[in-house]
């Protein structure tokens, strides 16, 4: 090649373009963040569920009054509602009407039955005060001293057994995240590692040319971290793309009830590339240095 | 300091430009490829370093280009104890010596030109500054229509004279070859050592690593010989330093 110009020419860059090679790594990279920024989203979605539900257990309190003697059930009811309205801690207290208990036992007793001829218990619904909330030996008390025959349901069995999976479902997630990311950023250690000892031969040439280790680690570092954060985003996109659909299929407040994912959530991948380019610099500059010292 | 006596003509450490004082070297843990080598080389000076394969000729430039440490004795360079340099300094001194490898070690992502330019970009210098340097040391060495070439698509012997380009053209203080004759026919190779010889004239100190003793006959310059590790001649051989 005569028509050489060397007034034209411009130096090359000192590491090999990317080749296939390159290409599976990020390929992988990408995949394992992925992974690890969906695990993050069913975390952030497990939590919000499990706070859902004991916050709308713990606000609550069921009272079953059964009528006495010749009282009837809709005065007992009336009676409870009023004596529990001024424990404090008590909101709003609301008896339910005869229709609503009696739907409760429709399905065990069937339609057929003529239901205003049984003594249907009736249900007393209480609002607590989310704050301090009334315990439900006060509720108890209180509806003890106007001689009423009541159970007070405050819910506390079902919360402590939601708060107990919730708990669980919480450790899983964060322990199943941490695992994820765990072997992502070793996954980028290794494949900078891998990709940087392919290229060793680059190293060792331009140490024995002079060059600083400092500006070789660099040279990789860059190089790395690069296609790291890059191959990072990729996964990033993809789960918080995943997320979105979860959270447009869901709809308005979170209807999916299994995994509410917040338009927030989606903020948590956000860390995901940089993270991943921390390692691969890290990794390449540990590897690189590596290099050198075992050529002297 | 005391001397081996058949280093006859040794100068004092801090006076030669490279001064070995019963220097071994191993691989590893394995036996010493080198045995107690005594000897220095005069600042312009120009040698030839003989012995059959496997005596440890490699092994010996590469303690100097500092690839590799001494595991015994004392070893001087540009009159420095090589084993007190800091690690910091040791690229400013790989700049100063111009190394032609026996597998040459180009790199196969750049051109000829970019691969011979390598230590100046190194150094710090602008492309300004070299670049018809680097064009006209590329032709010298027979290299005009191969400038824009990637290594890969280089014969031997072109190959040989790219690595010979890149290691003279820094001016180093010391050039140190490795069988830079290997590859190439007999003209090409006189004309390579015609540039060796030139380099030295302008100051360079030369060491050759060499099978070719048509070469050292020639040149009528100083041989040090190997054998099995071993340093058995120093100075003149067959001719006038
Ligand atoms: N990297 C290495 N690891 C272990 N042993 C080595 C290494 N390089 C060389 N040797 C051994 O050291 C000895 C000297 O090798 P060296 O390459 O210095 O010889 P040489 O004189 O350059 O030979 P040649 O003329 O074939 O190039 C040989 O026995 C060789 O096997
Ligand atoms: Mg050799």
């Amino acid at each position: 090649m005569s028509d050489f110009d060397p007034g034209r020419w411009k130096p090359a860059p000192f590491l090999p373009e990317a080749d296939a090679r390159d290409g599976a790594l990020t390929f992988v990279v990408a995949t394992l963040c992925f992974l690890a920024c969906l695990t993050a989203l069913t975390v952030l979605a497990t939590d919000r569920a499990a706070r859902g539900w004991s916050d709308q257990l713990t606000g609550q309190a069921t009272v079953i009054v059964r009528p006495k003697g010749a009282e009837t059930p809709d005065s007992a009811a009336a009676r409870a509602a009023e004596a529990l309205s001024g424990v404090p801690g008590v909101g709003e207290v609301r008896a339910l009407e005869k229709e609503k208990a009696q739907a409760l036992v429709a399905p065990w007793l069937g339609d057929a039955a003529d239901l205003d001829d049984l003594p249907v218990p009736r249900l007393v619904a209480v609002e607590l005060d989310r704050k301090a909330p009334a315990t439900a030996q006060a509720l108890d008390r209180a509806l003890k001293a106007q001689g009423l025959d009541a159970v007070v349901d405050d819910h506390s069995v079902w919360l402590k057994d939601i708060q107990h999976a919730a708990g669980f479902a919480r450790w899983i997630g964060i322990g199943v995240f941490t695992l994820i990311a765990a072997a992502a950023g070793a996954v980028v250690a290794f494949a900078t590692r891998a990709g940087l000892t392919a290229r060793h031969e680059v190293v060792e040439v331009l140490h024995l040319a002079g060059a600083e280790d400092d500006f070789i680690a660099r040279l990789f570092q860059v190089r790395f971290a690069r296609m790291a954060a890059i191959a990072g985003l990729f996964g990033a996109t993809g789960a918080a793309i995943m997320g979105a659909i979860l959270r447009l299929m869901g709809g308005g407040q979170g209807l999916t009830p299994v995994l509410p994912v917040a338009w927030t959530d989606l903020l948590a991948v956000l860390p995901c590339p940089v993270a991943a380019g921390l390692v691969a610099a890290v990794a390449a500059r540990l590897t690189a240095q590596g290099l050198i010292a075992k050529m002297t | 300091m005391s001397r081996q006596p058949h280093a006859q003509g040794a100068l004092d450490a801090d006076r030669a430009i490279l001064a070995f004082d019963d220097v071994s070297m191993r691989y590893g843990r394995g036996p010493e490829t080198l045995k107690d080598l005594s000897f220095s080389l005069a600042p312009g000076s120009f040698h030839f370093l003989t012995g059959a394969s496997g005596a440890g000729k490699s092994s010996l430039l590469k303690l100097i280009y500092l690839a590799a440490k001494p595991s015994k004795g004392l070893m001087h360079l540009f009159g420095q104890d090589v084993s007190a340099i800091p690690v910091k300094e040791q690229p400013m001194l790989r700049r100063r010596i111009g190394v032609v490898f026996q597998e040459f070690r180009l790199l196969d992502h750049m051109t000829a030109f970019d691969n011979t330019a390598l230590p100046l970009r190194i150094a710090g210098r602008k492309p300004d500054s070299y670049r018809q340097d680097v064009a006209e040391l590329l032709a010298w060495v027979g290299l005009r229509s191969r400038m824009h070439a990637m290594p890969a698509t280089l014969a031997g012997g072109e190959k040989q004279r790219l690595a010979i380009a890149r290691a003279v053209v820094n001016r180093p203080d010391i050039l140190l070859a490795d069988e830079p004759t290997g590859n190439v026919d007999h003209e090409m190779g006189l004309r390579i050592l015609r540039l060796f010889v030139e380099l030295n004239r302008l100051g360079t100190t030369v060491l050759i690593a060499t099978h070719d003793q048509d070469l050292v006959a020639r040149s009528g310059k100083p041989v040090l010989h190997l054998e099995d590790g071993r340093l058995t001649a120093l100075g003149p051989v067959g001719g006038a330093a």
